[in-house]
């Protein structure tokens, strides 16, 4: 007679912060669409351009001449020297290609490492909401607490530093920014930014910029968070290539910071990662090479399309704010009395138009949707035929 | 004028409410612009890329290399604006290094073009000698790749 016995509950193979995670809001959108044809998508968060040719044609020659290889953890070295170089020329920062920049899988893996390598069990993040989709669960995974600080359209969206210090606590350990922001396109001034690092000093804080979107602005400055008085030691840095030069598939991004947290980063991403895929950093090498040239034809185009997108949503009366980053728009439709997300799903059924609903970047996100305006002109005025149409039939009660 | 003309530029269908909204200048500016474009020839004409070989119809172009010599108080413009005279000229420039004139030149036929070359090209007081190169395939039309293959698609959907 055996002496095991059946136990009474099964096991989840789960772990619970994985069963913690919200599901994303994306997701049930991306199910629907796949079964359509003839959607026109504003739903895309990446660029409709393709790599340009001369970056392309670099990772095809690295490969015939056979660059199959690992690289150091850190990343190629001459990479690194670009890196640093960029930054240096745009920015006046001064980091160490030897042991201040490291490549890693697209900014998502830098976030990602970011987080694993500052928090411990409870620490607690600040992040401005509405959200990047991943900051939050980034947080959550790393063991961290996120502390979200709603944005509002009457500001711009863009985050109030008396906002983050009504909600630092002795746990909290870092802010997590990312500006020009996806989905709102807000961008931070310059004033702004100089209080938040301010707070920074003062409750000893690190902060996270994702700065992704640095090239994608509109008549406005970027300030780099890092580039300020003081900060450059206490920010993580993260930066790359997805946005600037059409790379999203390539998946290269970087991060900076001091050599004790990038130490740090580098230990956690050698034994996870070891290194991101050679051929993408051959071609990040090769983009740095290539200059502004082809960042600010696809800037200008960007723009052309973003009065464009601007223009009509306020045309059809939802309200919507001139985004000065990024290629989103994100506007209000409050004037017509349902959720973001039943929006974006009767528009998809009855109009065919794919956007994101704002509710999938936070409680905050509600009452807007994003449109990305990273589409061909053609397409974002088919969209915005169909989206008159939509509110039309909305507002005469069908 | 310069976003305008860059936006007309790529597409010359733009309307100028199309280009207002991407421009954030008023329609009648835009208007306005263009006409301006057009009288002072910035503009200098609206014409559309056409890839006949979809239609079946064989255009023979040929790039005839002019060795020249130019004239006295004219240089090349003399005989340059002769030659452009010629309908069959499709385009004309004065090149450096082994020969100075590129004549571009269209036909029905390679027998078309070649007897305008020995009888309204060749006899040209002026005309030293000509080289003839009949096009065999065009990959790129200005600025455009001719049945370029498809663009990937990208996710409907992303974060």
């Amino acid at each position: 007679m055996s002496n095991k016995q059946e136990p009474e509950q099964k096991k989840s193979p789960l772990s619970q912060r994985v069963k913690d995670l919200s599901p994303s809001g994306i997701r049930k959108f991306f199910d629907i669409i796949s079964t359509m044809d003839d959607v026109v998508s504003l739903g895309v968060g990446e660029p409709d351009f393709v790599t340009p040719w001369r970056i392309r044609e670099a990772a095809i020659y690295s490969l015939e001449k056979g660059y199959t290889m690992y690289t150091s953890n850190f990343g190629l070295l001459e990479l690194r020297q670009g890196i640093s170089k960029y930054l240096n020329e745009r920015y006046d920062l001064s980091y160490d290609p030897d042991n201040q920049v490291l490549v890693t899988v697209g900014v998502s893996q830098a976030l990602d490492l970011a987080m694993r390598a500052i928090l411990d069990p409870g620490d607690e993040v600040i992040i401005p909401e509405p959200t990047y989709v991943s900051y939050i669960p980034c947080v959550s995974l790393s063991g961290g607490i996120p502390v979200t600080v709603p944005t509002h359209m009457e500001n711009s969206f863009r985050v109030q530093p008396a906002d983050i210090e009504a909600r630092i606590t002795p746990r909290t350990k870092a802010i997590l920014m990312g500006y020009p922001n996806n989905p709102t396109g807000a961008v931070m001034p310059r004033h702004e930014m100089e209080q938040i690092a301010d707070i920074a000093r003062r409750h000893d804080l690190m902060v996270v910029s994702d700065e992704i979107y640095e090239r994608l602005v509109y008549g406005v400055e970027h300030v780099c968070f890092a580039s300020l008085p003081g900060m450059a030691e206490r920010t993580i840095h993260v930066g790359g290539f997805s946005k600037s030069y059409a790379m999203t598939g390539w998946r290269i991004g970087y991060a900076c910071s001091s050599p004790e947290v990038i130490e740090a980063i580098m230990k956690v991403h050698q034994y996870t990662m070891m290194c991101a895929p050679i051929q993408g950093q051959m071609a990040a090498i090769e983009a740095l090479r290539s200059g502004d040239g082809p960042v600010e034809e696809m800037r200008e185009e960007y723009n052309r399309r973003r009065h464009l997108m601007v223009t009509g949503l306020n045309r059809l009366g939802l309200s919507c704010l001139e985004p000065q980053g990024a290629f989103y728009t994100f506007p209000s439709i409050k004037a017509l009395d349902m959720s973001s997300d039943e929006f974006a799903e009767r528009l998809l059924m009855e109009e065919r138009v794919a956007i994101v609903p704002g509710s999938a970047f936070g409680p905050s996100g509600e009452g807007h949707i994003r449109c990305c305006y990273a589409v061909s002109t053609e397409e974002i005025e088919e969209a915005l035929d169909r989206m008159g149409r939509f509110v039309g039939n909305v507002k005469g009660g069908r | 004028m310069r976003d305008i003309l860059a936006i007309l530029e790529q597409n010359a269908r733009a309307t100028p409410k199309e280009i207002s909204e991407m421009t954030g200048h008023t329609p009648e500016d835009v208007r306005e612009t263009i006409a301006k474009a057009e009288r002072d020839k910035t503009i200098v004409k609206y014409k559309t890329i056409v890839n006949w070989d979809h239609l079946g119809e064989q255009e023979v172009l040929a790039v005839v290399e002019l060795r020249v010599t130019p004239q006295r108080d004219m240089g090349f413009d003399g005989i340059a604006k002769r030659i452009a005279r010629f309908p069959e000229v499709r385009s004309l420039h004065l090149m450096s290094g082994s020969y100075d004139l590129s004549v571009m030149l269209a036909g029905k036929t390679m027998q078309e073009v070649a007897s305008f070359v020995a009888i309204k090209l060749a006899v040209l007081e002026e005309v030293q000698g000509t080289t003839t190169h009949f096009l065999l395939k065009r990959f790129k039309e200005d600025g455009v790749i001719l049945d370029g293959e498809d663009v990937a698609k990208r996710l409907p959907l992303t974060p």
